[in-house]
């Protein structure tokens, strides 16, 4: 069914990514791929591993951007240009264009928390979906012809198998620096909501007017150094250094 | 994106072929000459040999038929359904033509309104794709429309080139398309696009965002699908080239056949200019693709 | 949901899962293998690991591609083509064996420095070494050279550890946090972890490095800092903190050697030298007492400063006046060094104040009781909750030694050295200079059919302990430990071949390599160096290196050039100790130790690399591998791990000892062992008590408990040696005034730069090259690949295929260069040609790629066209592996004069446009590969077997 769920979804699954932190170590996006490969649907397959044109099928992937401040705020080091990793996947929008467009129904969004999946029985591997989505969340795997995508790990969270905390995305499990949360960002109560506020989280694209459910945080604003100027006491020559170690050792 | 020849070869032959198919449809040739026959054979083979083509870029061609079910949301499930419903009416105008040399009206207007239907979901297939600022506008489908009409009439016009009317139409809808064509294209270029690396990613606050390295050194699935780049000049080339050949020459032509001797020499001329017509269309379809920007480009620096 | 779509949401991960060790880099992080019919399915991080508490970083998840890739060697090879073709042919394992047997047998009869043994990113340290003392040779080390023995020398020199293996900050309770010169490091998971607590817990992160990438993107302040004036810096900080009297003079009183007496004698050989009573005990001035008392002593207050009157007549003055006085002077003020570091004054500056503030005013306390070595009861520990870690970027310059002494005298000014929130000891250490040996490799030390006298490195306490021969030569083919390299503690693995095959010192018969990649990117020089490995005496024809044998699992671009090639298992397939005895994984709060395990039997005719070498150690009798009948002692490693005792009750795995595997530390043997070590997910772990976690170096609690752990046999605290009388004694030899002497050669070089006190001098190729070679080149080495065995892998391939060449804006405005641009990096020695991108992250004097990603075509199973080959390069081409000529021709190494350690970062060169389109260079001719008939996917569908079979059931 490739009409959207008419109300909002019952529960609004998603991740939220801290920019203050991701290192850009790539954990999630190889981690992902293991998970996947093995996982729901088709491997995640890769064509000419060992060759020239290298590529495969990846659900998740670690772009970095360089970010020079013009007229922008000045953090730290002003004027200076700096780095942000970015991670991105699937944002399971609420208002999702890759699955309206989907001819077959293979891509749908599930009622009962918004993430967004493809049914590869029912996928021919058109690609429209990817052309619709703004993100590039969508990859056709080559092998198999039919598109993948984050299925939020699907298959972990409900896992009746994994003990109660793995029961969460791959990429967030492995996640070195903490970077990745996965929550209901449909319950204002919820952490990944509660870090949302507090950190200012914010939507990618906007103005698309996807509405993705998955948000990201900004990196922390800067403060400066040191800002008292350091104290002084004696004389600033040598000597007034080692009367004062003199006063300092009596008093030990 | 990436311009598939398939879909390019897709959408410019069956664009032709439900052009000609609506014109027959509406009745605009003597169903009783054998050229009309062949005109109908033609435009059926147009649409087939069209629809081949576009299973061609599909993952999982087998599962095609699957396509048809989400007509509700999707403009291709709709171009799909159309499709199959337009071959309905349009072979059965053709077996009249065929069989019994007349023309069924109400059901040659149902199948050129399908025709036209059709043409028109392709268009809206790109239109609703707001994630591609270049095709996301009315003119889209329009521009498809038109130039299923014009494609449709200069083939008419060869099968019939004794009728100044066709002649006169084909021009009209010649000059009509391009004029649309040269409207959306200004608007492409003109359009401030929807998004940025700024709103991409957020961090606009922070200052000018550009790529400082991809998530993988290789092109990968959405590169070439989405990232793919043309340059300015190579583009302007062969957006004058498509223009000449594919508007103005066959333009020419079509006066040159008003004032040639009938019928076979302003057929040669007719036909010349619906060859170069297509010829052209198909350069224009390939900038289509090639010159529309995705905003997934300001994840990877293009 | 509709039903069509079905999802089996409760899927097992596998069938069958097992804890065993990481070792997709050196982190050493416990993991979850999870098999599904015998084959890996999924690896995750053990949630229970110190280590890394679950997570996993993408080179342990690429585990599986590591698995199979299609460059594991399948069984042991002979060369049958040319040196560096790549032809070999299969034998067994018996022939294998016994040629190496008959290549070292005769050595080690004949001259036992005719064999080399050097091992790469091993982690068996342990048996290597103390198989290579057994053989005889003086010529083994491992890497430590190339990679970080200024760090290792300079912390354990100084405070008794070093950053990483022997420390680490103190995550949870620093509010500063300083890192210097660390792109990614062995340690990935811990910083990582420790980087997102600081955040969390609201903590300041400073990171000092000229690139602003990963850990740099996310620091509060990045100093982007020009390469090799971390030094400068340093001291500039330690100017104004002494300016602002920010220092923790009681710490330095208890602690330090501040207040040792210094003789003030010049011209004599006891000049700079300590003071020292009868029983060698060091001097200090008692205030009290107003006269010189051993240090120490009881209720004695120690000057700190002033000018005293020995026993003798003689004079002396304290340490610290000699500190005070150095760097209050205004050559280390911030606006004298600013342009020389290309940070600013303020900025300094501000550093200074950030680092005096935390120290001394968010000072922390842990209300824990706790004894000192002189008796004294304290209610708790005092904290300087600011933290310091450094590594390669500091470490891989020519005065990387001096500037990580320079560190560790800010952390010890501050009072900062493993207290809460600062820079904290990890068991075993710390360790004192005393308590490590000396180096072994004199003469005297080794001879024919006989294990060497002790162990190979060490730390020699003044020049009488260099390895010479006779004439004063260099014993070692490396020169380690000769007035080249005094302090080579990890041996310079960078200058083996060249040496070999220049005969100087002397020839060797058998080059013998363990996981190294010495004819690609682990040497310097690299073109140079293939040269060297294909060069023959023209004599005899032969080849200048006679013999090579390599062991690796893959195929390196060094196994093109083995002679002998023994093939290794993947990591997955053996057993490996992660010892105490070698480089632990111990925490600031725990001493731990871990193993591998096979989880997966091997498909291929490959033996792990330690079995390998036991077997040939009892083929060969050396003593510790045979019993009294000469037959072998351990079957294999697994068995050495478990019955080995270097020290009675003393074996590689602290854990569970003793017939009952109750005894952590010292104990029995266990024959259970690694059962045990496998029922508790592969590792150990045993708490250090709380009254002896921290001040480790002066605490008695945690003396007597690394005496009860067996890390020594008598408590062994730690003063800290601001000022090195050892480098002092080196002066007093160049000066003439004392035996040894050093040659002449050397004087002016030792005089410049084996300062007591930390120094700052320029990288030793400066000054010759500054003007022509304007730019500084680096490398950093990129989060996904750690090494270049990464390469082969499907997965982390992907994500850096190629390098490029990162340019600083300022330099792409002066040569107009654009994104994809062409440029010729030209250094004084070699060019290459390589492709540039634009950044403005980066410090204005500096280009950068990464690290180890350009391949010689057809090595690692890549085929000859991939973009690793084709548009990937190195800058090792670049550096030399010895100093232009100076005025007298002498050519010096290209290394840390104190510790040899390879100046990879001095590197300068000049940047020149070129033309596009001709690919890098340089370029060199493809390698086969060892086995050729074995395949390379074309694709890969792993795991897609699963899917069918579950549609299949369904």
């Amino acid at each position: 069914m490739t009409s959207l769920p008419s109300l909002p979804t019952e529960k609004k699954l998603g991740l939220v990514i801290d920019l203050d932190v991701c290192v850009g170590c790539h954990a999630c996006v190889v981690s992902c791929k293991e998970w996947n490969t093995g996982g729901y649907g088709s491997a995640c397959s890769d064509q000419e591993p060992y060759g020239r044109d290298v590529s495969g099928a990846w659900l998740n992937r670690v772009h970095s951007f360089e970010i020079i401040p013009e007229g922008g705020e000045v953090i730290g080091e002003g004027g200076q240009a700096r780095i942000v990793h970015f991670p991105k996947s699937c944002l399971h929008c609420e208002d999702a264009p890759c699955v309206t467009v989907c001819p077959t129904g293979a891509s749908y969004k599930r009622a009962s928390d918004g993430i967004v999946l493809v049914d590869e029985s029912l996928c021919i591997g058109c690609g429209l979906c990817a052309w619709a989505c703004a993100y590039g969340a969508r990859e056709m795997d080559l092998a198999a012809g039919v598109m993948k995508k984050c299925t939020l790990c699907v298959d972990r969270i409900y896992n009746a198998t994994l003990a109660e905390e793995d029961r969460i995305p791959s990429c967030v499990r492995t996640c070195p620096t903490n970077a990745r949360h996965f929550g209901d960002l449909g319950d204002p109560q919820s952490d990944v909501s509660r870090m949302v506020r507090e950190r200012g989280g914010f939507d990618l694209m906007p103005e698309q007017g996807t509405a993705p459910v998955n948000k990201y945080l900004p990196p922390r604003p800067r403060t400066a150094l040191a800002p008292a100027p350091m104290p002084q006491e004696g004389e600033a020559s040598p000597e007034g250094f080692f009367g004062w170690l003199d006063r300092v050792l009596e008093r030990l | 994106m990436h311009p598939a020849s398939s879909i390019i070869v897709f959408s410019t032959l069956s664009g032709a072929g439900y052009g000609l198919a609506a014109l027959l449809g509406v009745g605009l040739l003597d169903a009783a000459a054998p050229a009309t026959k062949a005109a109908h054979l033609t435009a059926l083979l147009l649409i087939a040999a069209g629809l081949v083509s576009s299973t061609l870029h599909l993952g999982n061609p087998r599962r095609a038929w699957r396509a048809v079910s989400q007509w509700r949301s999707s403009w291709l499930s709709r171009e799909g359904v159309l499709a199959v419903l337009a071959f309905v009416p349009l072979v059965g105008v053709a077996l009249f033509a065929w069989l019994e040399g007349r023309h069924p009206p109400v059901l040659g207007l149902l199948g050129a309104a399908l025709a036209l239907g059709v043409v028109y979901c392709t268009g809206m297939i790109y239109a609703s794709l707001r994630a591609v600022d270049a095709w996301a506008t009315p003119l889209t489908p329009l521009c498809y429309l038109l130039f299923a009409l014009s494609s449709g009439a200069l083939l008419a016009a060869a099968f019939r080139p004794s009728s100044t009317g066709l002649l006169a139409l084909a021009l009209l809808a010649l000059g009509a398309a391009w004029a649309a064509k040269l409207v959306w294209r200004r608007r492409m270029f003109g359009v401030t696009p929807l998004s940025s690396p700024e709103s991409a990613t957020g961090l606009g606050e922070l200052g000018r965002v550009r790529l400082f390295e991809p998530p993988h050194m290789t092109d990968n699935y959405l590169t070439r699908e989405m990232g793919f780049r043309i340059a300015r000049k190579h583009a302007a080339k062969l957006w004058r080239l498509a223009l000449l050949g594919g508007g103005i020459v066959p333009a020419a032509l079509l006066l040159l056949a008003l004032i040639a001797p009938r019928p076979v020499l302003a057929g040669v001329v007719a036909a010349l200019a619906a060859g170069l017509h297509l010829l052209g269309l198909l350069v224009e379809r390939w900038l289509f693709f090639a010159e529309a920007r995705h905003a997934v480009s300001n994840y990877y620096g293009r | 949901m509709p039903p069509e779509h079905r999802i089996d949401l409760s899927r097992p991960v596998g069938d069958e899962v097992y804890k065993t060790t990481c070792y997709m880099c050196a982190c050493r992080c416990g993991i979850d293998v999870h098999l599904r019919d015998g084959k890996l399915r999924y690896i995750e991080g053990n949630r229970d690991h110190p280590v890394n508490r679950g997570v996993l970083c993408a080179k342990g998840a690429a585990g599986i591609m590591q698995q199979n890739s299609p460059a594991r060697l399948r069984s042991p090879l002979m060369r049958v083509g040319p040196r560096g073709s790549g032809e070999f042919r299969e034998i067994s394992w018996e022939q294998a064996l016994q040629t190496a047997v008959d290549w070292l047998a005769p050595i080690r009869r004949t001259d036992p420095r005719k064999l080399a043994f050097f091992t790469g990113r091993d982690q068996s340290q342990s048996l290597t070494g103390f198989w290579a003392q057994q053989f005889g040779t003086p010529n083994y080390a491992a890497h430590g050279g190339f990679c970080s023995v200024n760090m290792a020398v300079a912390g354990i020199t100084t405070i008794g550890g070093a950053f990483w293996e022997f420390g680490a900050p103190d995550w949870d309770r620093a509010k500063l946090f300083m890192m210097f010169g660390v792109a990614e490091d062995h340690d990935s998971n811990p910083i990582k972890l420790g980087i997102s607590k600081l955040k969390q817990n609201g903590a300041r992160f400073v990171s000092v490095n000229p690139v602003r990438t990963g850990y740099s993107a996310v620091a509060d302040h990045w100093i982007g800092v020009r390469p090799g004036t971390d030094g400068l810096l340093i001291l500039a900080l330690v100017h104004e903190l002494l300016k602002a009297r920010r220092i923790d003079v009681d710490y330095l009183s208890r602690y330090s050697n501040a207040p040792w007496l210094v003789l003030d004698a010049p011209g004599t050989a006891g000049h700079g030298l300590f003071a020292r009573d009868d029983a060698g005990k060091p001097l200090v001035f008692d205030l009290h007492a107003r006269q010189p008392v051993a240090s120490g002593a009881q209720g004695c207050r120690a000057a700190l400063s002033g000018r005293f009157t020995l026993a003798d007549g003689g004079k002396a003055v304290p340490v610290f006046q000699l500190l005070a006085e150095r760097y209050l002077d205004s050559a280390y003020a911030p606006e004298a060094v600013a342009a020389r570091c290309g940070v600013p004054a303020e900025t300094i500056r501000a550093l200074a104040g950030e680092i005096g503030r935390v120290a001394f005013e968010e000072t922390i306390f842990v209300p824990q009781p706790w004894t000192d070595m002189n008796g004294e009861v304290h209610d708790g520990f005092v904290g300087r909750p600011v933290a310091f870690h450094a590594m390669r970027g500091i470490s891989a310059h020519s005065n990387g030694f001096q500037t990580a002494r320079a560190l560790h005298l800010l952390q010890v000014l501050i009072g900062a050295v493993d207290c809460p929130g600062a820079f904290r000891f990890e068991p075993p250490y710390p360790k004192p200079v005393e308590a490590h040996p000396r180096p072994h490799g004199k003469p005297e030390h080794f001879g024919s059919s006989q294990p060497l006298s002790g162990p190979h490195l060490g730390f020699p306490r003044g020049p009488e302990d260099l390895l010479l021969d006779e004439e004063g030569r260099p014993a070692r083919i490396d020169k380690a430990f000769s007035w080249d390299a005094p302090f080579a503690a990890h041996g310079l693995m960078h200058m083996v071949i060249a040496n070999a095959v220049a005969g100087d010192p002397y020839r060797i018969d058998t080059l013998f390599l363990y996981m190294a990649n010495m004819a690609w990117n682990s040497a310097m020089n690299t073109a140079e160096t293939i040269k060297m490995l294909e060069a023959r005496d023209e004599a005899s024809g032969e080849y200048a290196i006679p013999r090579i044998i390599v062991s690796d699992a893959y195929a390196s671009e060094t196994v093109a050039y083995a002679d002998l090639v023994l093939p290794d298992t993947t990591y997955l397939e053996r057993h490996d100790c992660i010892s105490l005895l070698d480089r632990p994984i111990s925490e600031p709060d725990a001493v731990q130790d871990a193993i591998r395990w096979p989880v997966l039997t091997p498909d291929r005719d490959v033996r792990p690399f330690q079995s390998v070498l036991i077997d040939l150690g009892a083929r060969l009798k050396l003593p510790a591998f045979v019993d009294h009948r000469g037959q072998a002692l351990y079957h294999d490693y697994a068995d050495y791990i478990t019955r080995h005792e270097r020290r009675p009750g003393i074996g590689p795995l602290a854990g569970f000892r003793g017939p009952d595997g109750d005894k952590a530390g010292r104990g029995a043997v266990n024959p259970d062992q690694i059962e045990r070590y496998k029922e508790n997910g592969a590792f150990f772990s045993a708490h250090v008590p709380p009254e002896a976690r921290f001040f480790k170096h002066a605490n008695r609690a945690y003396q007597d408990f690394a005496v009860r752990m067996g890390f020594f046999d008598t408590p062994q605290p730690v003063t800290f040696q601001l000022y090195d009388e050892a480098l002092q004694k080196f002066r007093l030899s160049a000066q003439g005034l004392r035996e040894p002497r050093a040659p002449e050669t050397h004087r002016a070089r030792i005089l410049e730069t084996f300062n007591p006190l930390p120094i700052w001098y320029p990288p030793l190729d400066d000054g010759a090259t500054e003007a022509e070679y304007p730019v500084h080149a680096i490398t950093q080495r990129p989060m996904p690949m750690y090494h270049s065995w990464h390469s082969q892998n499907a997965w982390l391939r992907q994500i850096h295929t190629r390098n490029v060449l990162y340019v600083p804006g300022r330099v792409c405005d002066r040569l107009d260069l654009r994104d994809g641009d062409w440029v010729w990096l030209i250094s004084h020695h070699a060019r290459i040609r390589v492709p540039i991108r634009r950044t403005d992250a980066v410090n204005a004097d500096t280009v950068w790629t990464w690290n180890a990603i350009g391949k010689r075509r057809g090595a690692w199973a890549l085929d000859p066209d991939a973009p690793e080959a084709r548009e990937g390069f190195l800058i090792n081409h670049l550096i030399h592996e010895l100093l232009p000529p100076k005025g007298d021709g002498m050519r010096w190494s290209n290394s840390d004069p104190v510790t040899g350690q390879a100046a990879w970062f001095d590197l300068r060169v000049r940047v020149e446009k070129a033309e596009a389109g001709e690919g890098v260079f340089p370029s060199f001719p493809p390698v086969a590969r060892p086995h050729p008939t074995a395949g390379v996917p074309e694709e890969w569908r792993y795991g897609d077997e699963w899917r069918t079979a579950e549609e299949e059931r369904a």
